[in-house]
């Protein structure tokens, strides 16, 4: 049987594509791989083992691909989907459906948990568990190697069952687990698909020659006993199963059955578990001794749960049981499994004693302490139920104690690599595993771990190889080869603490193997010294740069990792990665392969082995990770969880109800650029285009009087204000050394050349490690100068709003993200009142991703208050919001009138009068506010105490409903829809990246016409939607195109529009992402061509405008002047499809071409009417 | 043609018509233009050059795009990497297959680098796509102090003796005229293989934006006043290299043309007129090459070729140093 380094996701699909004829999909992590290898081998005409080629179709959402699979069921076709978490929450409606009707399907769930106080897209069960409800059958694989073979388990058994089944495994643990597994040969498959089952599927199809009717409506005369029919069918299923299960085993010699032991024959203690964890657990009854007597019952059959098939596979001479679940059900006497296993026994007559306990929520490591620590409670006098494992619970107390083990990898070797996302430290972990798996008789196993942050992501790649089976379900805790591929990971985290003793560590660092050693901080040089290791280094960047792939190091580290690890013979796997190379990069031309040859070769010549003294030799020490004047739960809290020991924190460390402190991000000083914006005074024209565009509010300008200046640093740098507005004050602008990610935007729009050399501008890249101390100290200088009131920056276009303070900084999105400059400049407007809906997508995860977050507070303590429900219910969500909002405010108003005379009249008429939104009005509101609470502070009465409480919303609040396309276009689009019909006072921020960009760049109906993204890798054949036009029409709705890179004078206008228009209010903005193929240190040039080619079209309709008698729609694009072409040309999305067919291109260039043409004639014509805007008559 | 003259020549060993060519440009990317071009008496096609930098960018940029910048716990990757894509010269080459299937006269490739390196494999490709003759464009602009003028024509003679081996078809060079000894490496190109001078080429002149302080690449189509310095060199190197020369820059009209013949010239390619004037540039310069010729009792082309070389006019002195003194000293006059 042929082998495969396959991850748990391509093993899942590779049988469910082959086994299938269609395939409705939506991506959600961690299961989109799934439905993107499926659109990608069907693209390529791959066909299933029934001889067709797969339907592969991306709706709106899940509930969309739940109903699409429900219909395609109907009709007698073979169908699957793939999903996780929130999204099988979606499917939850249609999953009853399906299966009340008795629908062979299997369906594929890479269990992720469910959001409850936080998002987390981390693997545990809470999501299966609530489908376990619906009638669906329930398959649990625990390693890649069984998610491969459930995967047709299930579908072999439901089409002999007629029960749909839920076939789950655990996300990212085995989802995104690499191993080396024995492939499904297609006449596997296909033995297992039984022909009569697939033909009686086909024959109960809804069709018009033999019609019948579905979905009736039954009363309670007939529902009851219509239920109880299907009886017979959930009976008969676990023996469906075991005989597929006895089918598979004589086809490919792997046994599994529902529950399968392992474990001492005579074990009195058994663990019962589900899902990856079982892999260790077995592995630690594997190798106890014999008189541990100990055993662990893996479940691969949840629903129907099986009573005789356990209790069979129970030894009799089990005394104690502890039933381990990967999930929480708040209230509950214990956990589903726990509950089916105690019913079990009871039901058998079985004298056991049954505790359990949750264990491995969000990915929690478990490993083998954890359980031995199980173990250990079940040999305790009084065993605890409702226990947890893998953490410390120091408020409930409810967390095991976890026994010190010595990390031991057993048969197994490990290996820990730690790189950037961006240096493609993963890829060649990934080829690495591929390599030692294809080419030696070992087993393989890699796994990947992320920080939260888009740019500059840390990765550490845990890579096993061993001569056994691998059932390490856990990161590798005994390294004997440590890869650091940037040397700054080395001030932030202890990279060498799973190094065993004499392991190689090999570092890419620009410094010699002479000196090398003293330029490590001293918690390093102790760990070398002290395990004895074997030190190499290599400047693996500087190479990498020479060959003009800067920053792609993989390579290099790879073969340096094959010389020295000794995993197998050099010359081999030297080889195999020269073939690999030629074979993955061969498309992308030979110069790509070229140079990543030249890079193999110079690796071995470069590599050194460095000089490891005595003794430690450097008094530099690890810089803290936050900084001392950081606040409590900061330093106590946030600061662990960035130096990467999160793990240790106790339950009492955190919120009890997910509500968390603002502003945190300015502590976490993760210095990713190479290169800083460096400001010439005498130059800069004081226009602030450079901050505006700073997606990362990491330059700053402030005006200030010349006072501030006391005490200032002898290099500060200011500048005589230049305007009349602040006249006789001083300017300065100022980088955040470590807060910029180096994306060159700021210097790239600046305006201001020296006329004697025009390659010096006013701002500068230069090299940070020769500026950092000097811009670190004038940073920390520059942010004790006070912000300017706003209520004197009396006009907030470009220049004017960049004197606001940002309260949204320093978030972890892409280096050059296209969405943030939006967002910042909305906190710059109206942070300080702002309330803020955030749908899930890349604007959740940067706006709202741990350790840090980048909402922050002014000096006053305001600053926006943001929350993040759901993908789909933003708008509602947002609308929410408002209806709360305007309650409060309403209530306020009522109390201010009925205590109209003991607050005073003239105190409570200023409160109650209408007045418009500017920053001097805003201003005298509050202190109007602020008077009043005095005022109320001796009244002694009960509507005093009940104005205290809403008294803060006489001033307004600035609502905003912000998200991406995904949200707006699919998902929360009859939200989004509903809300803007509704004409309430919200303003909605779209930020068009024109694809799902957080998962990874599948289409939405934003992507436009021509583009390649996931599920339409041929290019889009269809236009982009117009969310613009449809807003437009229902005539009420302010509604706004902008694209800053374009217009920021426009852009400003139309956030300001918005937000002071009464009634509900749209803005797409177009932003630039990494998804568009193209280094968006050239966004700004990118977003003029998609507003000179007409592709993006820049306008303002504002109702208003009609109801002054002017026309309402202004088109603020000039004529288009390039052609859209020239646009398409230079993304690579666009430019894919001419490199693979260029009829195709040309024909996509000619459309989108006609189509900008056309829309601008609309727009044109549009704009000359009077009746289209229709101002509602509250307004 | 409408005449009985012999307009015939021999460039680089291929028979042609006649001299007047289209030159390398974007004409022979259009399929029909190329058609049309043939149809209006074309002898020959040159196709626009494959630029070596510009290929290994696309590479370049593709392989970046493809291996996203930012992979996160969540996205791997960002764009779908197709399974067939042409990153290489294939578009090149298929266009090269396509007009030399759809027209029966020569088609010449070009190919435009600036260093020895694996895509002078690409000639060996043109000549299987059918090129009947390769231009190599080596134009570069000297900026490095450190490049001595002797290692610069070391690296192209070298580039020309490596495409000329690897190809079987003949190979010229096209030069730009920024050369100390023209002649003297016009020898060393000869011996190194090169079947062929373009003499010379026009390229990218970038031009100042005073408001932005920004340079802008800028392409001006030529002038006919851009022919005398073709002529000057013709007359020199005809009779110095071994092989054919072409003059490229300044042809507008037939008497341009006639003039480049008379220098030495065995084809003058012609760019920007058929720009301006399209492909029936190339009838009105070819029919008035041979009116001119008949109206002067020649007897065909070949007899007015090269006759106004150095070696042959009347006062060679005037393609030295002496006609600039005496245009200087005529103004004073």
């Amino acid at each position: 049987m042929a082998h495969a380094i396959l991850d748990g996701n391509e093993a899942v699909a590779s049988v469910a594509y082959r086994t299938n004829e269609v395939v409705a999909i939506y991506p959600i992590t961690p299961a989109s791989p799934m439905g993107e290898h499926a659109d990608a081998w069907a693209a390529k005409g791959l066909p299933n083992v029934l001889g067709t080629i797969p339907e592969v179709v991306e709706m709106q959402s899940e509930g969309g691909a739940a109903g699409a699979v429900h219909g395609a069921l109907q009709t007698g076709a073979l169908t699957t989907t793939f999903t996780a978490s929130q999204g099988l929450l979606l499917m939850v409606p249609n999953l009853y459906k399906i299966a009340g009707e008795l629908t062979p399907f299997c369906l594929h769930v890479a269990a992720r948990t469910i959001a409850t106080h936080a998002l987390s897209i981390f693997g545990d069960h809470s999501d299966v568990m609530a489908a376990r409800q619906t009638g669906m059958a329930m398959l649990c694989s625990g390693s890649v190697q069984e998610a491969h073979d459930f995967a047709l388990i299930g579908q072999a058994a439901t089409l002999a069952s007629r029960i749909p089944f839920l076939h789950f495994f655990d996300g990212f643990r085995t989802s995104h687990e690499i191993a080396r597994i024995e492939r499904l040969e297609d006449e596997t498959l296909r033995a297992m698909l039984d022909d009569d089952a697939i033909a009686a599927h086909r024959a109960r199809a809804l069709t018009p020659d033999q019609p019948s009717v579905r979905g009736t409506a039954q009363n309670p005369d007939v529902f009851f006993q219509a239920r109880e029919a299907i009886n017979p069918y959930y009976l008969a299923c676990p023996g469906h199963v075991t005989a597929a299960m006895d089918r598979f085993a004589e086809l490919t010699g792997r046994r599994y059955r529902p529950f399968d032991y392992f474990g001492a024959p005579d074990a009195e203690r058994v663990i019962v578990m589900m899902g990856s964890g079982t892999e260790t657990a077995r592995e630690v009854v594997e190798a106890a001794p014999a008189d541990d007597r100990i055993g662990v019952i893996a479940v691969r059959l949840y629903r129907p749960f099986d009573v005789d098939a356990f209790v069979a596979a129970l030894p009799e001479t089990a005394q104690r049981v502890a039933v381990l679940d990967r999930t929480k059900e708040p209230g509950a006497p214990g956990e589903p499994l726990y509950l089916d296993v105690s019913a079990t026994l009871r039901r058998a007559g079985r004298d056991v004693d049954v505790i359990g306990g949750r264990y491995g929520l969000s990915s929690k490591e478990f490993g083998p302490e954890h359980v031995r620590a199980v173990f250990d409670e079940l040999a305790a006098a009084s065993p605890r139920h409702d226990f947890t494992v893998g953490i410390v619970d120091d408020v409930t107390h409810r967390s095991l104690a976890v026994p010190e083990i010595a990390a031991d990898e057993g048969a197994a070797t490990g290996a820990i690599f730690w790189g950037l996302g961006s240096d493609g430290t993963v890829g060649a972990s990934k080829s690495t595993i591929k390599i030692v798996g294809e080419k030696t008789a070992l087993h393989t196993q890699g796994y990947f771990v992320y920080d939260s942050k888009k740019a500059g992501a840390v990765t550490v790649s845990h890579l096993r190889w061993s001569p056994a089976p691998i059932r390490s379900t856990y990161l590798v805790r005994r390294a004997s080869f440590v890869g650091c591929h940037r040397l700054e990971l080395l001030d932030q985290y202890d990279v060498l603490d799973a190094a065993a003793d004499g392991a190689a560590f090999l570092l890419d660092t620009p410094h010699g193997p002479e000196e090398a050693f003293d330029h490590l901080p001293r918690e390093v040089q102790d760990e070398i010294v002290a395990k004895r290791l074997r030190f190499f280094v290599i400047d693996a960047s500087r190479l990498a740069r020479e060959a003009g792939l800067s920053g792609r190091i993989n390579t290099i580290m790879q073969a340096c990792f094959f010389e020295i690890a000794g995993v197998m013979d050099v010359e081999v796997a030297i080889g195999e990665m020269r073939s690999a190379i030629e074979k993955a990069y061969g498309k992308r031309g030979p110069a790509v392969v070229r140079k990543n040859l030249a890079l193999v070769d110079a690796a071995l010549e470069h590599l050194h082995a460095a000089r490891v003294p005595a003794e430690a030799t450097s008094t530099r020490r690890r810089p803290p990770p936050v900084a001392a004047k950081a606040p409590d739960f900061v330093q106590r809290v946030t600061a662990m969880m960035l130096a990467g020991k999160g793990d240790l924190l106790p339950v009492s460390a955190f919120p009890v109800d997910g509500a968390w402190p603002t502003g945190t991000s300015r502590w976490e000083k993760r210095s990713i650029a190479a290169e800083i914006p460096i400001w010439d005074p005498a130059i800069c024209i004081q226009c602030n285009h450079c901050t505006i565009v700073c997606p990362h509010a990491a330059i700053r300008a402030k005006v200030f009087d010349a006072e501030a200046l006391a005490g200032a640093p002898a290099d500060f740098a200011s500048a005589r204000y230049r305007a009349k507005d602040f006249a006789d004050m001083q300017y300065t602008l100022q980088v955040a050394p470590e807060d910029c990610t180096g994306c060159t935007l700021c210097v790239k729009v600046c305006p201001a050349k020296d006329k004697s050399n025009p390659r010096h501008k006013a701002i500068d890249m230069a090299p940070k490690r020769e500026h950092l101390d000097v811009e670190r100290s004038r940073f920390d200088f520059f942010l004790e100068i006070p912000e300017i009131e706003r209520k004197r920056i009396h006009k907030l276009d470009v220049k004017g709003s960049q004197f606001c303070q940002p309260l949204f900084e320093y978030s972890g999105a892409c280096s050059g993200c296209g969405e943030t400059p939006y967002v910042k400049l909305l906190t710059q407007l109206f942070g300080d009142r702002a309330v803020i809906a955030n749908a899930t997508g890349c604007s959740s995860i940067y706006g709202g991703n741990l350790p840090t977050t980048p909402y922050a507070k002014n000096a006053d303590g305001r600053g926006p208050a943001w929350s993040n429900s759901l993908f789909e219910d933003n708008a509602e969500l947002g609308l929410g919001f408002r209806l709360g909002l305007d309650e409060h405010t309403s209530r306020a108003r009522g109390l201010v009138s009925t205590l109209r005379d003991a607050i005073g009249a003239e105190l409570a008429d200023g409160l109650l009068a209408p007045h418009a939104e500017d920053e001097a009005t805003i201003d005298a509101q509050r202190e109007r506010v602020t008077a009043l609470r005095a005022a109320l502070a001796g009244l002694d009465r009960a509507e005093a105490r009940a104005l205290e409480a809403v008294a803060d919303y006489l001033v307004e609040k600035s609502l905003w409903i912000v998200g991406g396309d995904g949200w707006a276009y699919d998902i929360g689009y009859g939200g989004l829809d509903h809300v803007l019909a509704l004409g309430r006072n919200v303003n909605v921020l779209v930020l068009d990246t024109e694809v799902y960009s957080n998962t990874g760049g599948q289409q939405s109906k934003a992507t436009p016409l021509g583009a390649t993204a996931k599920f339409a890798a041929a290019g889009k054949p269809v236009a982009k939607k117009d969310l613009g036009l449809e807003a437009l029409s229902y005539g009420h709705v302010y509604v706004a195109s902008v694209a800053m890179g374009a217009d920021m004078k426009q852009t400003v206008k139309a956030f300001r529009e918005a937000e002071a228009y009464p009634g509900a209010s749209l803005i797409i903005a177009y932003s630039p992402c990494i998804a568009h193929g193209y280094d968006l240190a050239h966004s700004l040039d990118q977003s003029t061509r998609a507003v000179s080619s007409g592709v993006w079209p820049l306008y303002r309709f504002d109702p208003r405008r009609a109801a002054a008698g002017e026309l309402p729609l202004v088109l603020d694009s000039k004529e288009p002047s390039t052609s859209v072409e020239e646009y398409m040309r230079f993304e690579a999305r666009f430019r894919v499809v001419e490199q693979v067919d260029r009829a195709r291109f040309k024909s996509f260039c000619e459309e989108a071409q006609r189509n900008a043409t056309r829309r601008r004639a609309l727009y044109e014509r549009l704009s000359e009417i009077h009746a289209l805007g229709a101002p509602r008559e509250a307004e | 043609m409408g005449s009985g003259m012999d307009l015939s020549t021999t460039y680089m060993g291929i028979r042609l018509e006649h001299p007047v060519m289209p030159g390398a440009g974007p004409m022979a990317d259009d399929l029909d233009l190329v058609k049309r071009l043939e149809d209006a008496g074309a002898p020959a096609i040159v196709m626009r050059s494959l630029f070596e930098e510009q290929l290994e960018e696309e590479q370049l940029a593709a392989h970046q795009a493809f291996d996203a910048r930012s992979p996160t716990a969540e996205a791997s990757s960002f764009l779908p990497v197709p399974h067939e894509l042409a990153l290489g010269p294939e578009e090149y080459l298929e266009q090269l297959a396509r007009i030399v299937r759809t027209v029966d006269v020569p088609v010449f490739a070009s190919l435009n680098g600036t260093a020895p390196g694996a895509w002078l494999e690409y000639g060996f490709l043109m000549q299987q796509a059918g090129a009947a003759g390769i231009e190599l464009n080596v134009h570069q602009l000297s900026t490095d102090p450190d490049e001595t003028a002797e290692r610069l024509e070391h690296r192209i003679a070298y580039m020309t003796s490596a495409l000329a081996q690897s190809v079987s078809i003949p190979v010229a060079v096209k030069l730009s005229p920024f050369f100390t000894s023209l002649p003297h490496f016009a020898r060393r190109l000869d011996e190194a293989g090169a079947k062929g001078l373009v003499l010379f080429n026009r390229f990218y002149q970038p031009d100042i934006d005073v408001e932005a302080l920004d340079v802008e690449p800028s392409l001006h189509l030529s002038h006919p006043s851009e022919l005398l310095l073709r002529l000057r060199w013709l007359a020199i190197l005809t009779g110095r290299f071994g092989g054919s020369l072409a003059a490229s820059g300044g042809v507008h009209d037939a008497i341009g043309a006639l003039k480049a013949v008379m220098c030495g010239a065995r084809v003058t390619q012609v760019v920007s007129a058929v720009l301006r004037g399209g492909p029936t540039k190339i009838t009105e310069l070819r029919d008035g090459l041979a009116r001119w010729l008949e109206d002067h009792e020649y007897e065909s082309l070949a007899q007015a070729h090269g006759s106004m070389t150095l070696e042959k006019c009347p006062d060679p002195s005037a393609f030295e140093r002496g006609n600039y003194i005496r245009i200087i000293g005529s103004w004073g006059r």
